[in-house]
């Protein structure tokens, strides 16, 4: 195992010395090297991200405001607002979240962590990142074709979904479900290769229990992804077939079922949950060790808690649909499995937080982000169990706690687990430093709106309100003053937000052109990536591959004199 | 206690599903409080200081990993306890069909709620029969059966003050109860998105009393008001029936 296998390499992508010179277009367009296509997600994720973001502007300043001319957008009809919402959760999830947490940090760490120079097969990689673009120019496009895009929402339940005559969005529906499709072939194609990679390419001297977290994590998700992609994949040609070709897979009137769909969509989508989920808490053990100079607590414990949340998740879907019309005695069983998922993710929990215990921690940007991802995690992880419970969950389901409870998942996943990643190998990725200062203006900006959009939603939903109601003046029972005050503080919380990330992305772009050079290992880190030149050449190690010789988070060790000790340094 | 501060409980099962949020409040609030309180103590207390290294901890010692493990004690119980609770009003709600006073027939399409009560025989689908539009009329402490239909797509009928909830799906009836326990007039909401209209299907619950709601009964019964009225509704039914 040991071994590196050159599978690809061979003939795709033998010039790895840099021996020819690579035009623009071999370098930045149809690049082979995984830091490239790892940038080209990163990238095509983050402008996704603004896309996402701008939407969520949009409708929430409509319920805010309602009847408001949005600046930037317009006044928000009820087309226009069930598009902007079902856009802004499928973005969020499927061109935000997968790309950035698992398709850029895939790529970028898992070659550089193991001490490989590329992934297995760089051609399936490259082909990877079309597809995904591709998908990602169709969700936007739908915006313009007839009808505008779709509108169902992001779980897309029939028979709204599959009829034009009741969505009102024949092509916008049928090219929505097309890039959710195409996307997720991109992700298929990417898990193959991230698998296949961690398990074949590693440094010599690696064993399985040497490898970082991070990679550990992408790699168990890639694995969830593939086996519960299957039914959603099918799920999603059959309402192609509904849509387009007049087949009945969906329709009661001519003896398909509504519901199938739901139990396709939630076996996909709870599994989803955690392949998004296990990038970041990968990230996070890595950064957390870094920067408390401490072992990671428990290596095993974290990984076995993982493996057994990704099992425990494939048998909780139906906690979606308790009120959908499914038996009803089929809640009892959803709601014990879903209420067992707090053993191991509490363990987890309590595993990071010890890590912490007798650390010497300092608080450098990637830092506060990974903490913080800890505390908001556990705020998401405690409002679960509420919903999880069948009883509590016919008042809760659909409200707005909903949406407050999983955004408090989604948000410390996709948005601060990637902060933390980006501000932590940042140095790595561009040679430079970036401005602490400005980080951390940037993190409690970024932060504190994030709690004051949210915290509200929690109180509006246990009042009652329902999701994706574009103007609740219709109902009285929903437009009492302390409520419109509170849907305007959380607009104008989100505003502020939207706002600091002009911050991050000025520190971004001054720190790239002029910050001061990062070295090899700015963060006197011990695992593989950080011994490798600041950005790495193709090929990551051209003087010759590291060999390993010990697990990745020995800090502060008592027989070694530095508070790090090397992957890679003879023992 | 949390719930009812801002919500009126206004039917039999309402104070249940209102203790159970209560419960699972405490029950995962003091956890959460306890694991915030470490986090930030260990934060703060092992903050960078010249001289003092980290210590190096495995996380396999017995004397740390056991309080790991004695943690999921109070969390396996705690978890037990919501379970029971959770499946015991459950079934209370949604699994147990209690014996009725009354049927109502609620059928939901984009985007409005026809609601058909019977009139003053309290059978349904017969000819005195009440059709009424975005406007449902129920009696206090009456035990309701509610037929839930929908004609094009997935609906919801949402009854946050009965905190009811039940998506209404085409080609199926749907059976629940309810039983109100508070006059007065409430809200009715679409819980699950059915188009651009989804935003525009606020109805009314009126609640009366059994004396008030049995003189609306009589008023508007079709056989008790003019001819032209009833030809509306007789109209309603014929559509209902045709489907």
């Amino acid at each position: 195992m040991a071994e590196s296998i050159p599978v690809e390499h061979a003939d795709g992508h033998a010039d790895h010395g840099g021996h020819h010179e690579m035009s623009f277009s071999e370098k930045y367009i149809f690049p082979l090297d995984h830091k490239m296509i790892a940038m080209q997600y990163m990238f095509t994720g983050m402008f996704m991200a603004v896309i996402g973001g701008f939407f969520a502007y949009a409708f929430r300043m409509q319920l805010a405001f309602p009847g408001i001319n949005v600046p930037g957008w317009g006044v928000v009809t009820p087309a226009d607002y069930n598009a902007l919402v079902t856009s802004h959760g499928s973005i969020m999830i499927f061109w935000v979240a997968m790309p950035v947490l698992i398709a850029a940090f895939g790529n970028y760490l898992i070659p550089l962590m193991i001490g490989a120079d590329d992934m297995v097969f760089p051609r399936v990689n490259r082909l990877s990142y079309q597809i995904f673009l591709l998908s990602a120019i169709i969700i936007l496009a739908s915006f313009f074709v007839e009808g505008g895009a779709f509108g169902g929402a992001w779980t897309a339940y029939p028979p709204l979904s599959t009829k034009a005559e009741y969505s009102l969005t024949g092509i916008g529906s049928t090219m929505w479900i097309l890039a959710v499709a195409l996307e997720f072939v991109a992700f298929l194609l990417g898990g193959i290769n991230f698998i296949t990679t961690a398990m074949n390419s590693r440094a010599p001297g690696m064993k399985m229990w040497d490898i970082p977290m991070v990679v550990w994590m992408i790699v168990i998700a890639s694995i969830l992804f593939m086996l519960s992609v299957g039914p959603l994949l099918a799920g999603g040609i059959m309402m192609m077939f509904d849509q387009q070709l007049g087949t009945a897979f969906f329709d009661p009137d001519r003896g398909g079922d509504p519901i199938l769909w739901q139990h396709l969509f939630w076996f996909f989508g709870h599994p989803e949950v955690y392949v998004v989920l296990l990038p970041a808490v990968g990230i996070v053990a890595d950064v957390m060790t870094v920067f408390s100079r401490k072992k990671l607590f428990g290596y095993k414990t974290v990984l076995y808690t993982a493996i057994g949340t990704g099992v425990l998740s494939f048998t909780v879907w139906a906690h979606h649909q308790f009120v959908a019309g499914i038996d009803p005695r089929m809640a009892n069983v959803f709601t014990v499995t879903t209420l067992l998922i707090s053993v191991p993710i509490a363990e987890m929990m309590f595993v990071y937080i010890a890590t912490l215990y007798g650390g010497s921690i300092t608080f450098k940007t990637p830092m506060l982000w990974a903490l913080a991802f800890i505390f908001e995690f556990l705020i998401g992880g405690i409002t679960g169990i509420f919903l999880g419970a069948s009883g509590n969950d016919i008042y809760m389901h659909d409200t707005y706690f909903v949406l407050a409870h999983f955004h408090y998942t989604f948000y410390p996943i996709a948005i601060i687990g990637t902060f933390a990643g980006f501000t932590h190998w940042f140095p790595k990725m561009f040679g430079k430093m970036m401005n602490d200062n400005l980080g951390k203006l940037h993190f409690w900006l970024t932060i504190i709106p994030f709690n004051l959009i949210f915290l509200p939603l929690f109180v509006l939903g246990a009042a009652g309100q329902h999701r994706r109601i574009y103007d609740y003046q219709n109902f009285p029972e929903l437009s009492l003053p302390w409520m419109q005050d509170l849907r305007q503080l959380a607009t104008i919380s989100l505003c502020v937000m939207l706002g600091a990330q002009l911050i991050f992305f000025y520190n971004v772009i001054k720190s790239w052109m002029s910050g001061p050079a990062a070295g090899k290992n700015p963060w006197r880190a011990s695992t593989l990536e950080w011994t490798a030149a600041s950005p790495p050449p193709h090929g990551n190690w051209p003087e010759g591959l590291p060999t390993c010789y010990r697990g990745p988070y020995e800090y502060s060790h008592p027989d070694h004199e530095e508070d790090y000790w090397p992957q890679n340094e003879p023992a | 206690m949390i719930l009812n501060s801002v919500l009126p409980e206004a039917s039999t099962y309402a104070a249940d599903i209102d203790r159970l949020f209560d419960v699972i409040t405490l029950l995962v609030g003091v956890p959460f409080l306890i694991a915030s309180f470490l986090f930030f103590s260990f934060i703060f207390r092992f903050k960078k200081r010249e001289g003092t290294p980290a210590k190096y901890i495995t996380g396999t010692e017995h004397q740390y990993m056991k309080w790991i493990h004695r943690a999921h004690v109070p969390i396996l119980l705690f978890d037990v306890i919501i379970v029971v609770m959770a499946v015991n009003v459950w079934y209370d709600v949604k699994q147990d069909l209690p014996e009725a006073n009354s049927t109502v027939r609620v059928i939901a399409q984009q985007w409005a709620w026809t609601f058909v009560h019977p009139g003053p025989d309290n059978v349904l689908d017969t000819a005195d029969d009440i059709v009424t539009i975005n406007e449902l009329h129920v009696a206090k402490d009456t035990l309701y059966h509610y037929k839930l239909e929908a004609l094009d797509v997935l609906h919801d009928f949402s009854v946050p003050a009965f905190r009811l909830k039940q998506d209404a799906i085409p080609g199926r009836v749907i059976t629940g109860w309810f039983e109100p326990t508070l006059a007065g007039e409430f809200g009715i909401q679409c819980a699950e998105i059915c188009g651009i209209g989804h935003g525009l299907m606020p109805a009314r619950l009126i609640v009366e009393d059994r004396a008030q709601h049995a003189a609306w009964i009589a008023e508007n019964s079709p056989l008790s008001v003019a001819a032209g009225v009833e030809d509306e509704s007789a109209s309603e039914r014929t559509r209902l029936a045709a489907r």
